[in-house]
Parts: C-alpha cells; structure tokens; sequence
C-alpha cells in the first residue's frame, strides 16, 4: 500500500474505533444529544425575551451565536479523547504498530466532525422549533453550515495538541472551560459588540468566534435589518477572515501535534 | 543511555538476544526495564547508543523494526469501550492484515486465550488477568518474530499467573523470540532462557538461571528459631558449617546459611543445634532461588526499589 491509502485506511479504523465508543458510553451520547438542546432553549428563552433588538428577532440573532460557542465546545472532545487515551497506554499500543502515524490524530479529528454535525443538526431543528429561520438560499445555508464544521475541525486541532501535552483528561475540562468561555462570550455571540467597552470591544471584533458568527449570520440571513454595517475589517469580511484563521490554526497546530504524538509517552 | 532530567533510567546495557530464545529482563522498579524495552519498541529515542531488532536499526527505521515486533506493556493497552473481538480486529488491521484474515485471527486469538464467551462484551468487564491475556492476544495478532512483553504478569493474582506462564510457554515452543521484562524472580527462572539481571539502568549480571545461581554456590539451610535470643545462639552454631555470609532476618528469626556437603551437613547441623538445646521452629534445606542471586549481586532484595540515581556509563547497545 502507498502511504495515502495506508493513511486513509488507518485512519478510517481509528475513526470506526470512535465511533463505536460514542455509543458505548451513554454520558457521551447525552452530551451530544441533550446539551445542544439545552443551549438552545436555555439561551433563547431566558435571554431571547427580555433583550430586544430594534427591527429583528434577538432569538434569531442568538442562534448562529449559540452554534459557534457549542461547536468550539464541542472540540474539547476531541482532546478529552487524545488524553484519556494516553492516560490508558492506548496511544503506545498505536505507537508500536506499523500504521500511519498521523492516522491517529486525522482518525480522532475526522470523527470528531461526524460529532459536530449531529450537534449542528439537533441544534438547527431545535433551532427551528423556537422560531430561529434562515432567509437566504438553501446553498448559503449550507455554506454557512460548512464554515461552522471547518470552524470547529480548526480548533479540534488546538485541543489536540492540548490533548497531547496535558495527559489528564481533568486537567483538559477545566483548562478548556477557562479558555473557551471568555473566548465565546467576548464576542459578538450574544450581545452586540459596540455596546463593550473598548478594550473588550477590539478583542471582540477581532475574535474569529465572532467572525464565524458575523459570517454564520450573514449565510442564514439572520442579520436584522436596520443593523449598523460592521467598521472594523474582520467583520466586515466576516467569511474570508474566518477561513483566514481555520488555515492559520490548522497550519500550525496539525504538524506541532504529529510532532508531539512521535514523541508522546503515556 | 537514556536520561530524564537529572534521572539516568538506562545508564549502559549491553544486550543480545538469540533467535527464538526468551531473554528474561530482569530488576526491581525503576532499574530500567521498561525503558529499555520502550526503546527497543520503537517509543523512546535514546540519549546515545545504538538498538537493533532483526537486524533493523531502530533509530533509522523504527516503521521497519514496527513489522516485526508486537508489544504487551505493563498496563494493558486495550481499549475498555471497545469489546474483545473489536480491540483485536481493530489491532489486526492497524498491522494491514486485511479485513478478513484481521477477523480470522481475533476469533483464533480469543479461542486460543479462553476468551471466547467474553469475545462481544465491552472490555470495560474483563477481569485484570483477562486484560492481560487480551493485550497479549493483541501483541500477537500478526504473529511478529519477536516479541516484547513488559512486565506480563505484574498485579495478577497468582492463579492468572500461573496461566500466563502456561501461554507464554506456548509462544516460546512456537519459535518466537521474546524479551520478557520482570520484577518476579520465580517468573524468569520459569520463562527465560538467558537472565539479564539489571539495576539503577545498568547490567549487573548475565546467564540462565543454573548460571546465575551457581554464582551464589550450592544449598542453603534455612532455619528460623523461636526468639532473638535463640538465633544469635543459633547463628554462632551455624558458622561452623557455613561456606559464606549468613544472611539474618531479625525480625522473622530466620537465618539463611550457605552450605556444601547438602543433607549430610543439615544432620550435623540439627544435631549440634540439639545439642545446644536450641528452640528450632522450622528448618529445611534448599537450593538457591534467584532471590539469593539478586541479593549477593546487589546488597537488597529484588523488592520495589524508589532510589534510581546511577552512575553515568558507556552508552548501550541493544539487539535482537
């Protein structure tokens, strides 16, 4: 076999392998099932109704907001996956086989994807049950769906990484919590970013969470009208300066981590 | 030699293992049996030194030596969601054996390991010895020319041992080459050819069991007295008929007395202890264990050893 289809072989059998423990372990399951809903419903009604917003719906502008912050979450599975593991000696069993050795790392991020689109899909449909509707093409739709899971696959690499230097999956959970929750909140997610103060307010409309966001917005058209255009360029550009970071991450953090996992020990 | 920060974990080790024999690696925790092994399996760089295995240098071809090897570590590395039969197909076809012969082989394995009713259960409800059994099951799976088994038998009750020996005797018949790494002294006598006995990441001796316990000379008595008082009155007996060092455990009342001449020597011996009206509790003769071998060669018994400062040596190199 050449090495492209050993990869893609190896990696098909690792990402089986995920696969197969999602549904073994039921608090998983749940997880994936039951925290996007709540998010939905938590967000949309408790915030949904006291906060309004001139000439749209604040519950349509939440949702694109709701699926960035639940799928860079959502990367901190994969991860959890990687550290528990090397905790478990898993990764010296791999690392002694004649497989691919990036087949590890590309099998846990790609199942990983599988992950976010059954998030994405239980959050549009409990979306669309609270009254979140997209009023662009179907195409675009689907284009802003793609840059979400893009989206989240980029920062599935950070937490890779993470996951390799940090081999306790504890350790991983909090870490994650510290760095992802400011990240998604100072943001444009769930309040508009020109009413932060102004430190607050540049990082926002520099953080990529808001661009995806921005960008999400723009491609289900749930941007309400009346809203003042963007000044600063990231969000202006909301769709380019995405990608622009999901090359970024994905450049840097791919190979730092298949650096890592030769060298990794349990 | 392979260090980690100030601690040298293989100071210098010089090894080779002959085709389709078993090579015991044997030593107290951190005397750098794992490390050694860790290397040779292709999951640690040395500092310095040089590894081959069949002939293949690992550093330059560790994806090469991977072909050729299977490895059992020290904590079983299945994976617990995953049930028997899934760890071992999915461990066949990460080794390219293709979909069927990767199936074949799992459901031979199982069969052959006495797994078979536990084959579809989540690992998660195995047993430690059936674990154990399923890590070595996976090690074998594209049945490789050597082997590396780390500590096989460490945290199993003795039963389970007993049954990893009878497999892993099994392996040997079959013509596989096996570095087997132990703290058990009892478990290398049984398994291993050739004896490799090391401490503080260095060799301190080398032969088969016979070899290493006629280092030590001939029999023992062993006696233990009623009180202290008696095995000091004892101890002053026994030197007559010893040929070495006395070794006295106080607290247990027990003496171990090198001697020659075997069942003849233990009469006189019983006879002048009688004589004396010494109180004997229990006393018997018997030949050297590898426990005496790891006592003379290094000062301590082969008991869990916290301590792994050594002194920096030559640079080792390692072949099967």
């Amino acid at each position: 076999m050449t090495d492209f289809r050993t990869t893609v072989a190896d990696t098909a059998v690792i990402a089986k392998r995920n696969f197969i423990k999602i549904r073994r372990v039921p608090e998983v399951l749940m997880f994936i099932l039951i925290s996007p809903i709540m998010f939905v419903l938590l967000f949309a009604y408790v915030f949904g109704n006291s906060i309004d917003i001139p000439g749209g719906s604040y519950r349509e502008f939440l949702i694109a907001g709701i699926f960035v912050q639940t799928v860079v979450f959502g990367a901190t599975f994969t991860g959890a996956g990687l550290a528990e593991d090397m905790q478990k000696g898993i990764i010296d069993r791999f690392r002694s086989l004649p497989m691919s050795q990036s087949a590890v790392l590309i099998g846990r991020t790609a199942s990983d994807i599988m992950y976010n689109v059954l998030t994405l899909l239980i959050m549009a449909l409990t979306g669309l049950l609270v009254g979140w509707r997209i009023h662009t093409s179907f195409l675009s739709a689907l284009a802003g769906f793609a840059l979400l899971l893009l989206f989240a696959y980029a920062f599935s690499w950070i937490m890779a990484y993470v996951g390799l230097i940090v081999p306790s999956v504890e350790v991983i959970n909090n870490a994650a919590f510290v760095v992802i929750f400011p990240l998604t909140f100072v943001a444009n997610t769930f309040v508009p970013s020109e009413n932060l103060p102004t430190a607050l307010r540049i990082f926002a409309e520099w953080n990529p969470v808001s661009s995806a966001t921005q960008a999400a917005r723009e491609l289900f058209g749930n941007i309400p009208l009346g809203t003042p255009e963007p000044t600063v360029w990231p969000l202006q550009n909301a769709v380019l300066y995405t990608l622009i970071w999901i090359v970024l991450i994905i450049a840097i953090f791919a190979p730092l981590s298949a650096h890592r996992y030769k060298r990794a020990r349990s | 030699m392979k260090t980690y920060g100030d601690v040298i974990a293989l100071a210098g080790l010089d090894l080779a293992v002959e085709e389709a024999t078993v090579v015991g690696l044997l030593g107290p925790n951190g005397a750098g049996k794992t490390t050694a092994v860790s290397i040779l399996a292709t999951l640690t760089m040395p500092d310095s030194g040089s590894a081959h295995v069949a002939g293949i240098d690992v550093l330059k071809e560790p994806e090469e030596v991977r072909k050729k090897i299977g490895l059992s570590g020290q904590f079983a590395a299945v994976d617990e969601h995953l049930s028997g039969f899934e760890n071992l197909d999915m461990i066949g076809r990460l080794y390219h054996l293709g979909r069927q012969q990767a199936r074949t082989r799992a459901r031979a394995l199982l069969d052959q390991f006495d797994l078979n009713d536990a084959a579809d259960r989540p690992v998660k409800t195995y047993s430690g010895g059936m674990r154990r059994r399923l890590d070595l099951a996976g090690a074998l799976i594209a049945e490789p020319p050597i082997l590396f088994l780390d500590e096989p038998t460490t945290g199993l009750d003795p039963r389970s041992r007993t049954d990893m020996w009878t497999v892993i005797r099994e392996l040997v018949t079959r013509g596989t080459t096996l570095l087997l790494t132990t703290q058990y002294l009892e478990e290398a006598d049984r398994l291993a050819d050739d004896i490799v006995v090391i401490d503080h990441g260095l060799e301190i001796a080398h032969g088969t069991a016979d070899e290493l316990k006629s280092m030590v000379g001939g029999d023992r008595i062993e006696l233990t007295a009623s009180s202290l008082d008696s095995v000091q009155a004892a101890r002053r007996i026994m030197e007559s008929f010893a040929i070495g060092e006395i070794h006295e455990e106080g607290r247990a009342h027990k003496l171990t007395v090198p001697i020659e001449g075997g069942a003849p020597t233990l009469m006189k011996a019983l006879r002048a202890l009688d004589a004396e009206a010494i109180d004997v509790v229990d006393v018997g003769l018997r030949r050297p264990t590898l426990d005496d071998v790891f006592l003379s060669l290094t000062g301590h018994v082969a008991e869990p050893d916290e301590d792994s400062s050594a002194q920096p040596e030559s640079t080792e190199t390692l072949a099967l």
